[in-house]
């Protein structure tokens, strides 16, 4: 592979990137491109038998010439899928089924757009998906260009976006002191938790000398509710194919390793496509684009444990052992896998780093607050009407990112907070919506950035409750190391326990925030120093809730089930319903007269509750 | 550099942690999971101290020393952080204490004595399995604090990875590969595991009653039979300094248990010399079957079956000493028409399994089941007056004394075959003592060179072992002790507090223990043994069939040992 190549390729495949990005139609014969989302979530809703249907109607139908269907990246609306996308129109539309395709090619054919699958807002169907509330402040970077790009020739699609540019210019121009001085410079810093700079990583790592090192895209991604690694590795492989093979040139490693969980079957298929194809272009392998420079790309499987996110547990489970982290130092700059000098990186700042060395570091920087540079990827998840993968500059207000993109609370609920940085990040509150996303703004309020994961919670979310979610979490994939994070996080769940079942006193409660602070301040790595801090940030934006659950025996949101109990009202006319659909025989009563519930029997499960026609059940 | 701990001025070195600082100046840092240079995990957080500057505690193991340090050993910060630790330990610890086979020798319960715990963390305790269907080993989970040590020694020192942890998160446990039973694991039983286990979680099985139950019998003669290694450890359970060698009280307590014989298993050890060396001449001669192993130490043997199947037939098929004398003594008891029970002393674990295989002997106990049963009987020990083994077999050479350390095997053997080929006495052979694991010898023997090859710690055991299946070295003979250091260290032996003293200082005590008598005797030959030769001839009528059948293992085609 030579650039002379790589431009070819790009000018044999631009009119069509072209028809799609900028609704350009010269130089194309067909008059449609309908792209079907092929990202996990779409899938999963059978996005595949869409595009299967599209494909065969269209055929059916004679219109070949007319309408070209692909398969294309995660858009990121994925509450909505399976999402279908039309070019040159750029119209977007949701919840596709099977048997919305025949409206789909027969309207093409009269060149009209189903108005029903649209995107609505307020009523009205939005024409073109950039004038969707969900894309207007959006800005993408990390997941640059997926939405362009055909599945089937991805690695083409991607040199046509001036792909594998950036790592032409960094093995044929530069020298490996200035591509990392560029990234040093941009600002970027590691979006997969603690935010460390990149240019440091790779500078600490450059400076070793070592006959053999490492690069490794740490796809292990862990925290409920994050997806945004999932999808630009399924959406854009070649994205972090390239910033991996720049990421080796720079620190001097010609051996690169992906950890990515076996949970994403998709992902590690396409990737490893996406790295077949780049080898037999000579984009990967010995001497590339005929420099020394010779680079080899793996994928390594996770066997499923959060805590291989932490990098040094990683590099553990590479080698072949027990997923457990090791002390650090000696950092994995100095000292990593198998012993060598190893750069980890999240996939999303790889992500970043090939339009980082196209634009220059002063384009990156230009992006985002002073303390954090560039754009950011949420997997915005939870009590929210838009719920999906978002990328926005850094800086941008919480209050935004609901309101604005997310669309709001469904069914007119009150927002009650957004939990940040999955299980190792705290709540942020009502009050704080103005805060601007950044490191610093985030740590301030005893949150984190983490990967990204914002988990919007309403009014019927129980606080405590919600903390013992994640500390469920922690307890199960604490990877049992250290004291403080093993047995610590299970007896700060078990007094949670106590306190969502009414049995806690305030001595508890004192007892709980101390354990806290222990494990938080005595843990071995990331995951125990971060475990309590969703029960931290709770305790200091809603300990007033706490101290219901303990002195009241009240849950507010009704969720702890032994704090609340169902009864019967006046308005019971005796139908028996209820007590027919109870499950454990609780509801007695006379045909005709008010029903009893016997509360030692009741398992709150609710279902006399959806029974009743009248209204005559109450959760108390 | 110079740094401060407790208000005190040290000198440290670049690159040492504050334990390592601590430990020297006699500072007290208490640890539960650091062995030094085997696991140091920092993972039970009990040895965190505060270190000026820095915002969290650090751990003490871990912490690399910088110039102008200041750390603080003993605040209250400290001291709460540490009984945290302990106290979240112990509520997932099964409390039965005083009935635990380690009750007052647990680290732990020092600790949680110390720190004056608390069940202050009540709640769930792990599903707990106990595991006693190996011959030597116990398992405990439910006494098991995850310190890790146990998988490391067996990974690191032994090459066995026989344990490691399984689960995750709270449920996470020490166990075998997919939770199968401790005897049908990669376990050869060497006990080193129990050595370093600072609970009730890996113990040796406790034969002690059995024994009791012998010692009760009538018409039957007791006999008791020590191995080398046993004198030198004994006394520490009763105060006396590693290494102290305690042979005549030993015996003396024996008989006050109410044996009939104490025999010394040196004895059996000349006999191994001279059947071991003649095994040796012979393949040499027949050029089959080389190298020779050595096949007294049974976690060696156990190993060599489990990991090197195919190497069996180079086992040397002459009894370990301990079978070899049993042999005898049954002989020479029942020829008299007596029956006889034997109780051979070990410092051993896997010797247990020698009770399993061939019936010549009744029961195995490690030294510490004999430090526990002389405890049991309120024997005084240092008090008793020093006595000597019983005849016919209680003359041994110092020869078979340093079978105890590693390389003893060799130099025995060598002292014997030179004076067999030379008719020479040969003194101590410096080359063989003091190995690091492995160590290579090339003697001259009547003019034909042999290569030899000593190895201890069954890690050290799996390269030779490696080495000499890729055909990169060729041995003629090769000695192999499981446990580092070889018997003196074995895992039968009394406890050590680590934190107080390394394992090789240990083994460099009992060794020296060991060898000061050897010189003592001025490094006596096998060969000088007169029992050894008027047992041949007069027992045994120079009976070639009968000395095979009694002294060597009979070799089937698979697995001979079982």
């Amino acid at each position: 592979m030579n650039i002379c190549e790589l431009e070819k390729i790009k000018q044999q495949f631009i009119k069509e990137i072209n028809f799609r990005k900028l609704g350009d139609t010269s130089g194309v014969e067909y008059k449609y491109d309908v792209m079907v989302c092929g990202g996990t979530g779409c899938r999963s809703c059978k996005s595949k038998k869409v595009q299967d249907a599209l494909e065969e109607t269209v055929k059916a139908k004679g219109l070949e010439n007319l309408v070209k269907v692909h398969g294309v990246g995660c858009f990121g609306l994925c509450v909505n899928g399976p999402i279908v996308l039309i070019y040159p129109n750029d119209a977007l539309y949701e919840k596709v089924a099977v048997e919305d395709v025949e409206e789909i090619v027969s309207s093409l054919a009269e060149d009209k757009l189903v108005e029903r699958l649209l995107h609505h807002e307020d009523g009205k169907a939005i024409e073109k998906k950039d004038e969707m509330s969900f894309c207007k402040k959006q800005r993408y970077i990390a997941r640059n260009n997926s939405e362009f790009m055909c599945l089937e020739n991805i690695l083409e699609d991607y040199i046509a976006l001036d792909g594998y540019r950036a790592l032409h210019k960094v093995v044929s121009e530069m020298k490996p002191e200035e591509v990392v001085k560029v990234i040093s410079d941009s600002g970027l810093r590691g979006r997969g938790g603690a935010g460390f700079p990149t240019g440091k990583k790779w500078e600490f790592t450059r400076v070793v000398e070592a006959e053999q090192k490492y690069v490794i895209c740490n796809a292990d991604e862990g925290d409920p509710g994050a997806f945004m690694d999932r999808s630009i590795i399924e959406s854009n492989p070649h994205a972090i194919i390239e910033a991996m093979a720049i990421c080796g040139y720079a620190i001097g490693a010609n051996k690169g390793f992906v950890y990515l969980r076996a949970e994403y079957p998709l992902a590690g298929e396409r990737l490893q496509k996406a790295i077949d194809d780049a080898t037999a272009r000579g984009l990967l392998g010995e001497k590339i684009f005929g420099t020394d420079f010779s680079f080899e790309l793996e994928i390594k499987y996770g066997a499923g444990a959060f805590v291989c996110g932490e990098e040094t547990a990683l590099m553990r489970s590479i080698e072949g052992n027990r997923g457990e982290p090791t002390l650090k130092p000696p950092y994995p700059a100095t000292k990593g896998l198998y012993g060598c000098p190893t750069v980890i990186n999240n996939v999303e700042t790889l992500a970043n780093v090939a339009q980082i060395i196209n634009n220059g570091a002063e384009w990156y920087n230009q992006i985002g607050t002073p303390d954090s540079k560039g754009t950011k990827v949420f997997a915005l998840t939870g009590k929210i009407n838009n719920s999906g993968l978002i990328e926005l500059p850094m800086g941008t207000t919480i209050r935004e990112i609901i309101y604005e993109i997310g669309g709001g609370i469904p069914n007119g609920k009150k927002f009650k907070a957004v939990q940040m940085g999955g299980p190792s990040g705290g709540c942020i509150p009502e009050q704080h919506l103005d805060t601007p996303i950044d490191y610093k703004s985030l740590s301030e309020l005893g949150s984190m950035m983490g990967s990204g994961g914002m988990i919007v919670v309403d009014e019927d979310t129980c606080m405590v409750d919600l903390a013992k979610f994640f500390l469920q979490f922690t307890r199960d994939e604490s990877c049992g190391k250290c004291t403080p994070c093993r047995i610590g996080n299970k007896r700060i769940l078990e007094i949670l326990t106590k306190i969502t079942d009414g049995e806690a006193t305030m001595d508890d409660l004192d007892e709980l925030e101390k354990l806290c602070h222990y494990v938080k301040d005595n843990s071995l790595c990331g995951l125990g120093q971060t475990s309590p801090n969703p029960v931290l940030s709770t305790l200091r934006y809603f300990r007033d809730e706490y101290i219901e659950h303990i002195k009241d025996h009240k849950c507010r949101a009704g969720v702890c089930k032994k704090l609340s109990k169902y009864v019967i009202t006046d308005k019971c006319i005796g139908c028996s319903a209820c007590s027919r659909q109870c499950p454990v025989g609780a509801i007695s009563g006379e045909i005709r007269s008010k029903f009893n519930i016997d509360q030692e029997k009741c398992i709150k499960c609710g279902k006399c509750c959806e029974t009743c026609r009248f209204g005559a059940i109450v959760k108390e | 550099m110079e740094i401060i701990v407790d208000g005190k001025k040290y000198i440290a070195e670049n690159g040492e942690t504050i334990l390592q600082v601590a430990r020297r100046n006699g500072i007290e840092i208490p640890t539960l999971c650091f062995l030094k240079g085997v696991n140091e995990p920092a993972s039970c957080r009990v040895c965190v101290v505060e270190v000026e500057g820095v915002k969290n505690l650090c751990t003490a193991c871990s912490t690399k020393v910088f110039d102008g340090m200041v750390v603080k050993t003993n605040t209250n910060k400290v001291i709460r952080a540490r009984k945290n630790a302990i106290e979240l330990l112990l509520s997932n610890h099964n409390q039965n204490c005083l009935s635990c086979p380690k009750n007052l020798q647990c680290q732990f319960q020092k600790l949680c004595n110390q720190f004056q715990c608390t069940n202050k963390f009540k709640g769930e305790m792990n599903e707990f399995a106990y595991d006693d269907t190996n011959h030597a080993i116990v398992r405990d989970e439910s006494k098991c604090i995850l310190c890790g040590k146990c998988v490391a020694v067996c990974a690191k020192r032994q090459g066995c990875s026989a344990i490691g942890k399984v689960g995750r998160g709270f449920e996470t446990k020490v166990s075998t590969p997919f939770d199968r039973d401790m005897q049908h694991s990669a376990c050869v039983g060497c006990g080193q595991c129990v050595l370093v286990c600072p609970t009730g979680a890996l113990t040796q099985k406790n034969d002690t009653s059995k024994v009791m139950d012998i010692l009760c019998e009538d018409d039957v003669v007791k006999i008791a039979q020590v191995a080398p290694a046993v004198r030198v450890s004994l006394g520490e359970a009763f105060g006396n300094e590693i290494g102290t060698f305690v042979e005549g009280k030993m015996v003396s307590a024996l008989k006050e248990l109410g044996f009939d014989f104490v025999f010394d298993v040196n004895t059996g050890a000349d006999f191994t010399v001279v059947e071991e060396a003649g095994e040796l001449l012979e393949r040499l001669e027949r050029k089959e079957n080389l190298p020779l192993f050595t096949s007294c130490c049974p976690a060696w043997f156990n190993y060599c079956e489990k990991f090197y199947p195919e190497y069996a037939n180079n086992m040397s098929t002459a009894k370990s000493p301990n079978e070899m004398l049993a042999s005898l003594v049954r002989y020479y008891f029942e020829k008299q028409g007596k029956k006889v029970k034997i109780v051979s002393v070990m410092p051993c674990t896997a010797k247990k399994r020698e009770i399993l295989t061939h019936g010549v002997i009744d029961q195995c106990i490690t030294t510490r089941e004999l430090a526990d049963l002389i405890k049991l009987k309120s024997i005084n020990f240092n008090t008793l007056e020093d006595k000597k083994f019983d005849d016919p077999f209680g003359e041994a050479t110092s020869s078979a004394l340093i079978f105890g350390v590693t390389g003893g095997v060799t130099e025995a053997a060598l002292r014997y075959a030179v004076f067999k080929t030379t008719g020479k006495k040969q003194g101590i052979v410096e080359e063989v003592r003091f190995s690091d694991g492995v160590k290579e010898v090339s003697v001259d023997l009547a003019g034909k060179k042999l290569n030899l090859a000593i190895v201890h710690g069954l890690t050290n055991a799996k390269a030779v072992m490696e080495e000499i299946k890729s055909g990169k070295r060729k041995y003629d003979f090769v000695e192999v002790m499981a446990c580092p250091g070889g018997c003196v260290n074995g895992g039968g032996q009394i406890y050590v507090d680590y934190d107080k003293v390394d394992v090789e200082e240990v083994i460099k005590k009992r060794s020296a223990s060991i060898y000061k008598v050897d010189g003592d005797c001025k490094f006596s030959g096998s060969e000088e043994n007169k029992s050894v030769a008027k047992i041949y001839d007069e027992l045994l009528g120079n009976d070639k069939h009968l000395i095979h059948d009694l002294l060597h293992y009979k070799r089937a085609d698979k697995n001979f040992y079982e």
